[in-house]
């Protein structure tokens, strides 16, 4: 065995040491300098400090181009990995922006490291192809995410929120290492090419059918797919809207890229066939399955929900569902696709919940009653709203259509004679459907009026600014989509 | 130029925007001027296209390279009539909408958005960017009439979005698939309308995939059994939106079945060609029917519609070249006229008299305390009718000519349709205007306010553009009629057989 290099180890790691050191600086200067201002002080210089980490991490992942693997998988950095590298620091940047303005908490240097934390975790994820590198980086972002989810002590809500979420991850954990356990023990090596390579030929024996469903289930879980979803209304609901957007947007990114590495890289030859009357069994059937079943469910409950946080956690569910469409597709096409769809889905959906977070802090609740006559009291976020929720809608030249456009063209694309057009099919009328609960809230906005009494609202600038910017981007990239498809 | 069409309803969308809110005065001004030079380009650059017949170029440029798509914008005869149509719709529709107060910025920001994507629709030649201006075009539609409209305004609002975006779900699904087979015959990607017309696709394939697009566009043609938005968002709606939605709206499902669906799929229409011909001669023969019956006024207007577009899709299937001139023609005529019933019903009586019903204006003796507007609804109802003279008489009759060669007892029935059409015509004019029924007492306090003068302006626009129309048809038809004539027409493979057959 060589010597360990550890230099070289830092230099590959150095975007998530320097996110590392940045956690360090923010704890340390709102637990000295900080000390006794007041809690928007803290928040504010806390975010910078956050924010120029971030932004030097995201600079040298972007600017190195560097292509390396180290111990067969352990840490792996190429081109593609930096980049969504990248993608996970900007969208941490923007949800630190958001939370700028929170009133929910006093441990302002905690809640800003905990993110931070996260962010190391996600970014090691996307950075391995080594399942026990695989487990410990969403360990990592998940008990961050739990005590994210848990961080509004004066609201009974946030703590059920985190302890749902917590015991439902912590099984779901429990559900991805046993499945692990048999793959190592199938093939004995933890590297996913190794794993491959002695699965080959094998065929499908019942050890690696339970492998490949208990994977399904602990990464159905992490992206909030039917049937592991449960835990996400209330999550999104109960927690602080920063945290919620954390889980909807980084950890997704993060997920579902690492989702379909496994898949697609570890379960070579166990693919078998989701195809309209050519059904083979192996592992696309299964995330057939469970993307239909996301897909029409998602949408389908969205619908009756009052509240827009809820509303939006079951049409993250349904995208959840079309997303796995990109995993099931399997050709270099459609997984850059459902990285781009993935991504612009992020930034979408950071901007709607940053909008939920400035009415909740105005008028006292998410019902969508309370979006009445948004246009007119704050005319510049509720056009921001407009575009988030069109874009989630599938409304062209929005990101989300060109997204889902990618996306099911691709999986048309992907089998002999159109083989996956019947998912495809119930994806876009099921994104039919979701067009009328968007419509709801566009509704209250901009067709009912505010009761007489309502305040005026006051958005906070460093949250505009952010929810300006996010609606530009989602505008742009609906546009000119080769500027962010040519990194993917 | 014709470019500018879109770019500058936009550019005036941006403008409104910045307006402050409380200026109405300064908000109509905007959005009058904004729709007379989107309208004049239209005017200026239809006269410069030296051959209509052609598909010229007006902008290409490379939009995503990966999946072939470009930023396509051209046009043909075909597309110049209908960029016209809604040059002057949109003129007509602000004149007939001077009187918002309420929110009146945004009103007419919603409405240039409308109408930017309009001209879009009609003048893409890439399939993808036709789709986007497309269902760009059902939000601006939703919050007209969800805000700004009357009788059951969110009903029929958000019933009008959820038909349109179904529709367009269905041509998405058929666009995909015709994406994914033309890219393994073409040996690149491509959604260049042009090129995909010469793709040719397999027969089962088109058998599946051409009434999903076609239906998809035709719902918003209001192809019966499909056409219940129409109706009630046309009531729904404030007098311009209805103006709108019948007057260009309408043509965008019919302009994309003839443009996407049968361009793409020649074979499919032939197989579905007589189903297509029994539904549009359903929709002539109900929508008459129910118009009969009405007694809300702007119901019968709003089938009437439906009725009339039924012309448009019976044309479609003739394939043959007079039917297809005549469908053509019948989308300029149809936008013309039910723009101006919709403007008489909406603008000059609801407006005024706040109610819609037969029996409450039977007793107000409409025709004499709003002379102008009892003429013009009768003129207007004359060209409705077909009469001669008026331009729905030449597209009219195109039609049943292209469909008496081959479909005789379906024409006949349509000629049924066109008698009750007649009927319900002088019923609503008989009874919302020259009723004989005794007059209520009036109300001397609250006389009628006199018609204004943008309302006569439009009228007489509307009025004027029909009447030269009909009298001298061949100033559209040589625009038209070179599209399927020329041999190079684009529309060429759809034909070469219709004839023969």
């Amino acid at each position: 065995m060589n010597p360990v290099n550890y230099l070289q180890i830092l230099q590959l790691a150095a975007p998530e040491t320097i996110v590392t050191l940045t956690v360090l600086v923010v704890l340390g200067a709102d637990l000295t300098m900080l000390r006794g201002k007041s809690i928007a002080t803290r928040f504010n210089v806390g975010a910078l400090l956050s924010i120029l980490g971030c932004a030097s991490a995201a600079v040298f992942a972007f600017t190195r181009h560097v292509e390396f693997n180290l111990f067969n998988g352990l840490l792996v950095v190429s081109p593609q990995s930096d980049f969504v590298k990248v993608a996970l620091l900007v969208l941490t940047i923007f949800t630190v922006l958001i939370s700028t303005s929170g009133k929910f908490t006093d441990h302002v240097g905690e809640y800003l490291s905990l993110i931070l934390l996260a962010t190391i975790g996600l970014m090691f994820l996307v950075s391995t192809e080594d399942l026990l590198m695989i487990f410990i980086a969403l360990e990592l972002a998940s008990l961050s995410l739990y005590i994210l989810t848990a961080f509004n002590k004066r609201n009974a809500k946030s703590s059920e929120a985190a302890l749902k979420y917590f015991l439902f991850g912590g099984m779901s954990a429990a559900f991805l290492l046993f499945g692990f356990s048999l793959l190592y023990g199938i093939s004995g090596s933890t590297s996913l090419p190794e794993i491959a390579r002695s699965l080959q030929g094998r065929g499908l024996d019942p050890l690696l059918l339970v492998a490949i469903v208990t994977t399904v289930i602990g990464f159905g879980f992490k992206v909030a797919a039917v049937p592991f979803h449960l835990w996400a209304p209330d999550a999104y609901e109960g927690a602080p809207t920063p945290s919620a957007v954390f889980i909807a947007a980084g950890s997704k990114v993060a997920s579902f890229y690492v989702l379909a590495k496994i898949f697609t890289l570890g379960f070579v030859g166990a693919e078998g066939s989701a195809v309209w009357h050519g059904y083979v069994s192996g592992w696309m059937p299964v995330v057939a399955i469970v993307a239909a079943l996301s897909m029409v469910l998602g949408n389908l409950t969205a619908i009756v929900q009052s509240s827009v946080k809820r509303l939006l956690a079951y049409s993250a569910i349904a995208h959840a569902g079309y997303m796995l469409l990109g995993v099931l597709s399997n050709t270099p096409v459609s997984a850059s696709a459902m990285m781009f769809y993935v991504i612009t889905y992020a930034l979408t959906v950071i901007g709607a919940f940053g909008v939920v977070a400035v009415v909740e802090d105005v008028t006292g609740g998410d019902a969508i009653a309370n979006f009445n006559g948004l246009s007119r009291r704050a005319p510049g976020l509720s056009l921001c709203l407009l575009v988030f929720l069109l874009s989630l809608g599938g409304i062209p030249p929005l990101a989300g259509f060109i997204g889902k456009f990618f996306l099911f063209s691709a999986a048309v694309g992907a089998e002999k004679n159109l083989g996956l057009l019947w998912l495809v099919i119930l994806a876009i009328a099921m994104s039919a459907v979701s067009f009328y609960y968007y419509l709801r809230v566009l509704k209250a906005a901009y067709v009912l009026d505010a009761a007489a009494d309502a305040p005026a609202i006051k958005v906070p600038s460093l949250s505009l600014f952010a929810i300006m910017l996010l609606a530009a981007l989602v505008i742009l990239l609906g546009c000119a989509p080769g500027l962010l498809m040519r990194f993917l | 130029m014709l470019a500018w069409t879109i770019y500058i309803s936009f550019i005036g969308v941006l403008v409104l925007m910045l307006l402050p809110r409380d200026n109405a005065r300064a908000a109509r001004i905007v959005a009058l001027l904004t729709a007379i030079a989107g309208c004049v380009v239209a005017f200026v650059g239809a006269m410069q296209q030296s051959n209509p017949g052609e598909v010229t170029t007006i902008v290409k440029a490379d939009w995503i390279p990966s999946i072939g798509a470009k930023y396509f914008l051209a046009a043909d005869g075909i597309s110049l009539v209908l960029v016209v149509l809604t040059g002057l719709a949109a003129i007509a529709g602000i004149l007939f909408s001077w009187n918002i107060e309420k929110r009146t910025k945004e009103f007419f920001a919603f409405y240039l958005a409308l109408i930017g994507a309009v001209y879009g629709v009609f003048l893409s030649f890439d399939v993808l960017l036709l789709f986007m201006f497309y269902e760009l075009t059902i939000i601006p539609k939703y919050f007209l009439i969800a805000r700004w409209g009357s009788t059951r305004k969110e009903y029929g609002a958000m019933k009008l979005a959820i038909y349109s975006f179904v529709g367009s779900h269905l041509v998405l699904i058929g666009l995909i698939a015709a994406w994914v087979v033309a890219r393994s015959q073409l040996g690149h990607a491509s959604l260049d309308l042009i090129e995909l017309s010469q793709v040719s696709f397999p027969i089962a394939f088109q058998h599946w995939v051409f009434p999903l697009v076609f239906v998809g566009f035709a719902i918003l043609a209001g192809m019966w059994p499909f056409h219940t938005w129409a109706p009630t968002g046309h009531v729904a709606a404030p007098t311009a939106g209805s103006m709108l939605l019948a007057g260009v709206v309408m043509k965008l499902g019919a302009y994309g079945c003839l443009r996407v669906a049968m361009l793409m799929f020649p074979e499919g229409v032939r197989m579905w060609q007589g189903e297509i011909a029994c539904l549009a001669v359903a929709g002539i023969v109900y929508g008459a029917g129910v118009a009969l019956v009405q007694r809300d006024f702007k119901f019968v207007i709003g089938y009437s519609s439906v009725s009339h577009m039924g012309f448009v899709l019976l044309g479609l299937a003739t394939l043959n070249t007079i039917g297809l001139d005549g469908a053509v023609l019948q989308m300029f005529s149809h936008g013309i006229i039910a723009g101006l019933l919709f403007a008489v019903v909406g603008r000059m009586v609801y407006d005024r008299t706040h109610t819609r019903d037969f029996n409450d204006l039977e007793t107000m003796q409409l025709g004499k305390q709003l002379p102008f507007a009892g003429v013009t609804f009768v003129i207007a109802g004359i060209a409705s009718m077909g009469l001669p003279g008026f331009s729905g008489f030449i597209a009219e009759l195109q039609v049943l000519m292209g469909a008496w060669t081959v479909f005789p007892k379906l024409t006949i029935l349509s000629g049924v349709g066109i008698l009750i059409g007649v009927a319900y015509t002088l019923r609503a004019v008989q009874k919302g205007f020259y009723s004989d029924a005794p007059p209520a007492p009036a109300d001397h306090d609250h006389p009628l306010e006199p018609i204004s003068l943008p309302e006569r302006f439009g009228a007489v626009m509307l009025i004027a553009a029909s009447l030269i129309i009909g009298l001298f048809p061949s100033l559209l038809m040589n625009w038209i009629e070179p599209c399927f004539t020329s041999p190079l027409s684009m529309f060429g493979r759809l034909l070469a057989k219709g004839v023969a057959q």
